[in-house]
């Protein structure tokens, strides 16, 4: 009950600050919602998929935004960290979990918020997904999961940085894994090397399992190793965040 | 059974430098700080001081050794010493992007204050920051942020409050007030373990003095105590001429209160007329100590308050 309590007044806090800096969520947003005009307008023509491109490119451009977004988690916690707001919460009776919570539900709300952003733009510009409510909800359930997973990495990266730009550097790579994987283009026109690392990277899965979510097909297996991908990274991001804030104390 | 509100015995820390090299901060530190005083842990930068403070308000494991707040081990009942604590560190800790009173509110919310509204109200009124209760934190001047983030440590009544330098940074006007507010607690029963490097400060302030250097406590005792480990001071006349911070509190205390007759004062401490402005000198000192509360210790003619760098060295 008292980690509730806390995690929600902690939680609370951190919402006002994006309230009060709305830019974090625009840029999030914003920076995906360029590269998916530029590729449905100026190279996705040359791009042959099936069905329309803005439709095969929407999971992609999602889980750009979301890596983005955790850079934003990985700062404010470094913030809180280096201006010592974090030190007196750990001289208060507050349960320990409950600081870091507040950062990770603050994560999930503010990539949600990108999310429906980015889908609203895209409808715009053509997107037509064919997905009943149910698989919808299975879009959400598995962006939230990735969320988590990539959150609980900036929380990594948040307590251990040494600097404000280190502590969203990490970010960088997880913005650049879409591009080698099936959400720009098939993976069938890669050379072999790099086929092989974009079939088996987790985001090939995860675009795939939303691909066919949204647009009513069969999700085959993709499903199961995507949501395998994403439990496995959160456990083991998860374990490494306390370790790391253990370490802090 | 002692008084002891506090109590620190042989406590070790060492830290693992860069090239994988520990370094001994702490070495074997014992005090004792009793209830309801105003306890200074002085020392230089890297003595230890913030080393001690962090293991003492819970944020921080010792190697060895043992602690006790309150009559709680600070690593084993961490959750019994949180209750009764508040930490001051040495950087303040104020969120930037809520306003005074929602920092004052978000505090007392996660110490389960009755009324937060209410107590935070008072807080900003009692700190003087009533009229900016409603700004951004990362507004505030240094001397209110560090007002604020000690009002911050008094939600809930702490029973001791650790002030990790509270008056690094600060003008002398503002450190004047953070010494006011320091008393005023101890004067209500908290006791206060304050660290500083500031000489002045600790004479100023502390019933008791410990002395930190290199990771061990090397005196420990009252001023009275402290200064009788020194050969027996002689007596020398010296012309003691104000310092400039007790010119500046003048100045500034004369322009604020608008008192007639010193607001045209300007100190012109020329060699020559030293004979001639002893008594405007004299009013301007009593100005400056009556802000300090009157207990300006003048232990020896040649005593000279420390000049105070404004900056220094981030640890």
């Amino acid at each position: 009950m008292k980690t509730l309590h806390d995690t929600g007044v902690l939680f609370g806090r951190l919402m006002r600050h994006i309230l009060r800096s709305p830019d974090t969520i625009i840029t999030v947003a914003i920076t995906p919602i360029a590269i998916m005009l530029l590729f449905v307008f100026v190279l996705g023509g040359a791009i042959e998929t099936e069905g329309s491109y803005v439709n095969y490119l929407v999971p992609g451009i999602l889980l750009i935004a979301i890596a983005s977004g955790i850079a934003y988690t990985a700062l404010r916690l470094f913030a809180d960290v280096k201006n010592g707001l974090f030190e007196r919460f750990q001289s208060m009776p507050i349960k320990r979990t409950s600081l870091l919570w507040a950062h990770v539900l603050t994560s999930l709300v503010s990539n949600a918020v990108s999310m429906v952003l980015i889908i609203l733009v895209a409808l715009a510009i053509g997107f037509r997904p064919s997905a009943g409510v149910l698989a919808w909800l299975a879009v959400a359930g598995i962006l939230v999961l990735f969320t988590l997973a990539l959150t609980w990495l900036a929380v990594i990266a948040g307590l251990t940085a040494r600097s404000a730009e280190g502590s969203s550097a990490f970010s960088y790579p997880l913005v650049f894994l879409p591009f080698i994987s099936s959400a720009f283009v098939p993976t069938t026109t890669m050379p072999a090397a790099v086929r092989l690392f974009a079939e088996n990277q987790p985001v090939t899965s995860i675009v795939n399992t939303l691909r066919s979510l949204l647009g009513s097909q069969p999700v085959g297996s993709d499903i199961a190793i995507a949501l395998a991908w994403c439990v496995a990274i959160t456990v083991v991001a998860y374990l490494c965040a306390m370790r790391a804030y253990r370490r802090l104390g | 059974m002692t008084d002891a509100v506090i109590q620190v015995t042989d406590l070790q820390k060492s830290f693992t430098g860069k090239k994988g090299a520990r370094t001994a901060v702490l070495k074997g530190v014992y005090f004792e700080v009793r209830r309801g005083e105003i306890f200074a842990l002085l020392g230089s930068n890297g003595a230890g001081k913030t080393t001690t403070v962090r293991i003492l308000s819970t944020v921080l494991k010792a190697d060895g050794g043992s602690a006790q707040v309150c009559g709680y081990d600070v690593a084993r009942q961490a959750d019994k010493v949180r209750e009764r604590i508040s930490l001051t560190g040495q950087f303040a800790a104020v969120d930037g992007m809520l306003t005074g009173r929602e920092n004052l509110l978000l505090i007392a919310r996660l110490r389960g204050v009755a009324d937060p509204a209410n107590l935070a109200d008072g807080l900003l009124e009692r700190f003087g920051l009533a009229g900016a209760a409603h700004r951004r934190a990362d507004t505030y001047s240094g001397g209110m942020t560090r007002r604020l983030d000690i009002a911050m440590s008094l939600v809930g009544s702490p029973t001791v409050l650790f002030l990790d330098e509270p008056t690094t940074g600060l003008d002398p006007e503002a450190r004047l007030a953070v010494w006011q507010t320091a008393r005023e607690l101890a004067d209500g029963g908290t006791t206060i373990l304050l660290t500083t490097q500031y000489l002045e400060e600790a004479e100023q302030l502390a019933q008791r003095i410990a002395i930190l250097h290199d990771g061990r406590i090397i005196a420990n005792g009252t001023l009275g105590e402290l200064e009788e480990l020194l050969p027996p001071a002689k007596e020398e006349y010296v012309i003691r001429r104000p310092t400039l911070e007790e010119v500046f509190l003048a100045i500034i205390n004369a322009q604020q209160g608008g008192v007639a007759g010193q607001g045209g004062t300007v100190w012109q401490g020329g060699a020559a007329e030293q004979g001639g402005t002893t008594r405007q000198s004299d009013a301007i000192r009593q100005d400056a100590t009556a802000r300090q509360d009157g207990a300006t210790m003048q232990s020896s003619a040649t005593r000279q308050n420390s000049a105070y760098p404004d900056r220094r060295a981030v640890l």
